[in-house]
């Protein structure tokens, strides 16, 4: 901009390019890290055309296409391509992905037939439907004008069973687990103590749950029973038969016969799982939800912990402390703590918030629940807490240092109007340095938090886990379980990448969790900047 | 070449008649006072002493010290790292360095307002209760009231009773040093300094904060710092001439600016150095 006007830079001046040619290479690395991830992250939910391929080895397969590459040992000049192709149906093929020589593909159809489904076990699968078993017990045979709708209608039916038998077992009798386990320790508290009126009650609460469990079982068993018969005769590439019960269908699609529309509603549809669904398959397929949840909540409470904690470090060391010598110490100390590692942070979170707070409160009020349950902890294992604690603490530095900076610039005019008022100086600080001072304690939180929820490494030694029973959020009391170990997304991340045992299955959903890893810390950091303008809006036209 | 610009002159200058009124001669006493910021000794052998309900002015070029003794007053110098002083201050005969006197107590009752303006980031209202609100008074109606008394005294009642909620931020320049004298006076403080109060306002401004401190004699005793000697000359009935820290004149105003004793008190006011 300034080179036409601005004499002081002549034309072509070396370090213009230099300077310029640092932003360029920046500014491509975080776009093609974004458009790499939101590529690959999106795609996973689009649904393409599944062709029927017949290999000039006689084999023949109906699979979606996941990957194009370069033969190992093909000539430069003539490269020779492999075809990476998901087929589906572990339980017959033994694996769901399959690699075929580009050059062995004798031909290529895609019959308007094919049928996708996602299932509750064993992954995807794609066959050629023959006939439909209704649960009144009609078969519709594939070729029949009605078979689609009916066949539909029936998935979508079984998936209101699959719903109520989850809402029996996972929910209901998981109650009844927990009360149950509660009972039996008062039990056994009660025997050691020689409470006999209390063992009777114990007892006697101990059956009745038995009964509701028994109950729920039948529940449960009728459900099944009661609504799961239809089902769905087909048949595979190499034509065996796979009969599919619907309450295995998740979701049913016919790749070759949709129109964009219903590939469209096919995306939000699985999309809307991604993100409102628990996962399923080991954690490559379904939702994200409990980790979206847990990464939140945990981020939330950091803040919450890290934003007092700092702030009042700051305070007394910019306000209060003498300075000198030993604060320079201090502070240097400070801003180096942003520098550990966060391992060592998790580390320490392990070594002193779980097993010695943790195991301290145990101590205190869980001692019952120690002697009489296996020394099973509350506290002192990994959790939401403990987590929450120790990326509070390791992104404390952040919060000192920002609001250090935020109070140095509030104006000296201001700090001694209200000085000379005759304000004390806990006064002043509390009604003139913080409120003016908060935008840029804000930046120093948003900075915290875009650094908190991104962090891995420290959490899994401190209560992240790969599947969580449970929310630490729930209707039972308190409500709020602190002591819950819980998902996160950047550890979903590691856990799909790393730890998954079907990694062609896990690679597209490790898009798109970073990609909503991403969009979660955009989220957060926009509300947190979207309050501080409004802070910022407030002291608009502050100069002295 | 003809001259535009004449240099302030003694023969120029209008001064009011000095206003004799009840109260202490010694209101504040400033004995042998000397004041150091580390090394540096910035005040020396400064003795004056301030009659109650008068204004006194302090004039003196640019690092004369002056500044620097008015905000000794009400200790506001405590805030600057590495000072120290001899000599005492008194007000109404108790040392303002008495380890029984709290400094924010001397300082609720010496207010203060600044070069420049330095409103809150907080509503009109709540500008000029601060210092009620800091003491603890939480009745809406005493506070409304201490409001409209500050401001009025202040001549602002009128521009800002209808927008007292709105931010002291969208006042303009003179309405804001204003403001902030309605501050300063909201918890009625006896004595009132004024540090350059006018430097930064046009003169319409500086006209009305001039009438403004005719107006607050009556109830406070008043120093004000300027650097202008029509403005000295304009308000004070007492003045005191400052030079590299030393105390070289105080006198009536008449008698400063009509008949100064000393050479150099002659020289600054007649514009030849300075």
């Amino acid at each position: 901009m300034a080179s036409s006007t601005d004499s002081s830079t002549p034309r072509g001046e070396a370090f213009v390019w230099f300077t310029g040619l640092g932003l360029i290479i920046g500014l491509g690395m975080v776009i093609g890290l974004l458009s790499l991830v939101i590529v690959n992250g999106i795609t996973v939910f689009w649904a393409p055309q599944v062709p029927v391929a017949q290999v000039d080895d006689g084999r023949t397969l109906i699979g979606q296409l996941a990957q194009r590459r370069v033969r190992a040992g093909s000539p430069a000049d003539k490269p020779r391509y492999e075809l990476q192709y998901q087929v589906g149906l572990r339980e017959l093929n033994g694996n769901s992905y399959l690699w075929v020589d580009e050059a062995k593909i004798k031909s290529e159809s895609f019959p308007a037939d094919v049928l996708g489904l996602e299932r509750v076990e064993n992954g995807p699968a794609f066959v050629r439907p023959q006939s439909l078993r209704k649960s009144d017990g009609k078969v519709i045979a594939a070729t029949d004008a009605g078979f689609e709708d009916a066949f539909q209608a029936e998935v979508a039916a079984a998936a209101v069973v699959r719903e109520k038998l989850i809402e029996i077992t996972r929910h209901r009798i998981g109650d009844v687990n927990g009360e149950m386990d509660k009972a039996r320790v008062a039990l056994r508290r009660a025997e050691d103590l020689k409470l006999a009126d209390e063992v009777e009650a114990r007892r006697r609460q101990i059956a009745g749950l038995e009964e509701r469990f028994a109950t729920l079982q039948a529940e449960a068993k009728k459900v099944v029973e009661g609504g799961a018969v239809a089902s769905l005769i087909s048949k595979d590439a190499s034509n065996r038969e796979v009969v599919v019960p619907l309450t295995q269908v998740i979701r049913a699609w016919f790749p070759n016969r949709l129109d964009t529309w219903g590939r469209v509603k096919l995306f939000f549809s699985r999309l809307g799982e991604f993100v409102f669904d628990e996962p399923r398959e080991a954690n490559t397929e379904g939702g994200l939800m409990p980790a979206i949840f847990g990464t939140l909540v945990m981020t939330v409470f950091m803040s919450l912990l890290v934003t007092p904690f700092g702030v009042i470090t700051a305070i007394y060391l910019r306000e209060y402390a003498q300075q000198g010598a030993v604060l320079r110490i201090v502070r240097i100390s400070v801003n180096n703590l942003a520098g550990v590692p966060s391992i060592v942070f998790g580390v320490f979170g392990l070594g002193f918030f779980v097993y010695v707070l943790g195991g301290s409160i145990d101590q205190l009020f869980f001692a019952d629940q120690l002697k009489y349950n296996n020394n099973t902890p509350v506290f002192g294992t990994g959790g939401l807490l403990w987590c929450s604690l120790t990326l509070a603490l390791m992104t404390l530095p952040v919060v000192i240092v920002a609001t250090e900076e935020a109070l140095a610039a509030v104006p000296r005019g201001m700090r001694e109007a209200s000085l000379a008022t005759g304000a004390s100086k806990w006064q002043t600080i509390r009604d003139i340095l913080l409120p003016a001072s908060a935008p840029g304690i804000l930046t120093g939180v948003i900075l915290a938090m875009a650094r908190g929820a991104g962090e891995v490494a420290p959490l899994m030694l401190v209560g992240v886990v790969k599947l969580a029973p449970t929310l630490p959020f729930d209707g039972s009391a308190p409500f709020l379980h602190m002591d819950r170990k819980f998902m996160h997304l950047g550890f979903h991340v590691y856990d799909l990448g790393f730890q998954s045992p079907d990694s062609d299955a896990a690679r597209p959903m490790v898009f798109a969790t970073t990609l909503l890893l991403i969009v979660l810390v955009v989220c957060l950091n926009i509300g947190a900047i979207w309050i501080r303008n409004r802070l910022r809006a407030r002291f608009k036209g502050a100069s002295f | 070449m003809p001259q535009i610009m004449n240099p302030p002159s003694s023969s120029r200058i209008k001064v009011r008649p000095a206003t004799e009124r009840e109260g202490r001669k010694d209101y504040i006493s400033i004995r042998d006072y000397g004041f150091w910021y580390g090394q540096k000794k910035a005040l020396d052998a400064i003795s004056l002493d301030i009659p109650e309900r008068q204004v006194v002015a302090f004039i003196g070029p640019s690092g004369c010290g002056k500044s620097t003794l008015l905000r000794n007053l009400n200790r506001m110098n405590d805030l600057v790292d590495g000072v120290h002083h001899e000599g005492d201050i008194t007000i109404n005969g108790r040392s303002i360095y008495d380890p029984g006197l709290e400094v924010i107590s001397l300082r609720r009752r010496v207010g203060m307002v600044f070069q420049k303006s330095n409103p809150f980031p907080k509503s009109i209202f709540e500008n000029v209760v601060y210092a009620l609100r800091v003491v603890g008074v939480r009745d809406r109606a005493v506070l409304e009231e201490a409001c409209e008394t500050s401001l009025r005294k202040a001549a602002l009642w009128d521009e800002v009773k209808d927008r007292l909620d709105d931010s002291a931020l969208g006042l303009s320049g003179g309405q804001m040093q204003r403001l902030c004298i309605a501050r300063a006076i909201a918890n009625r403080p006896e004595i009132l300094l004024m540090d350059e109060p006018c430097s930064a306002l046009d003169p319409i401004a500086t006209g009305k904060i001039e009438e403004l401190i005719h107006e607050l004699k009556d109830q406070f005793t008043i120093v004000i710092v300027t650097h202008s000697m029509q403005q000295a000359a304009r308000v004070s009935d007492r003045t005191a001439f400052f030079y590299l820290g030393k105390q070289i004149e105080y006198d009536t105003t008449e008698k400063i600016f009509m008949n100064p004793s000393q050479a150099q008190t002659e020289a600054y006011i007649s514009g030849r150095f300075g």
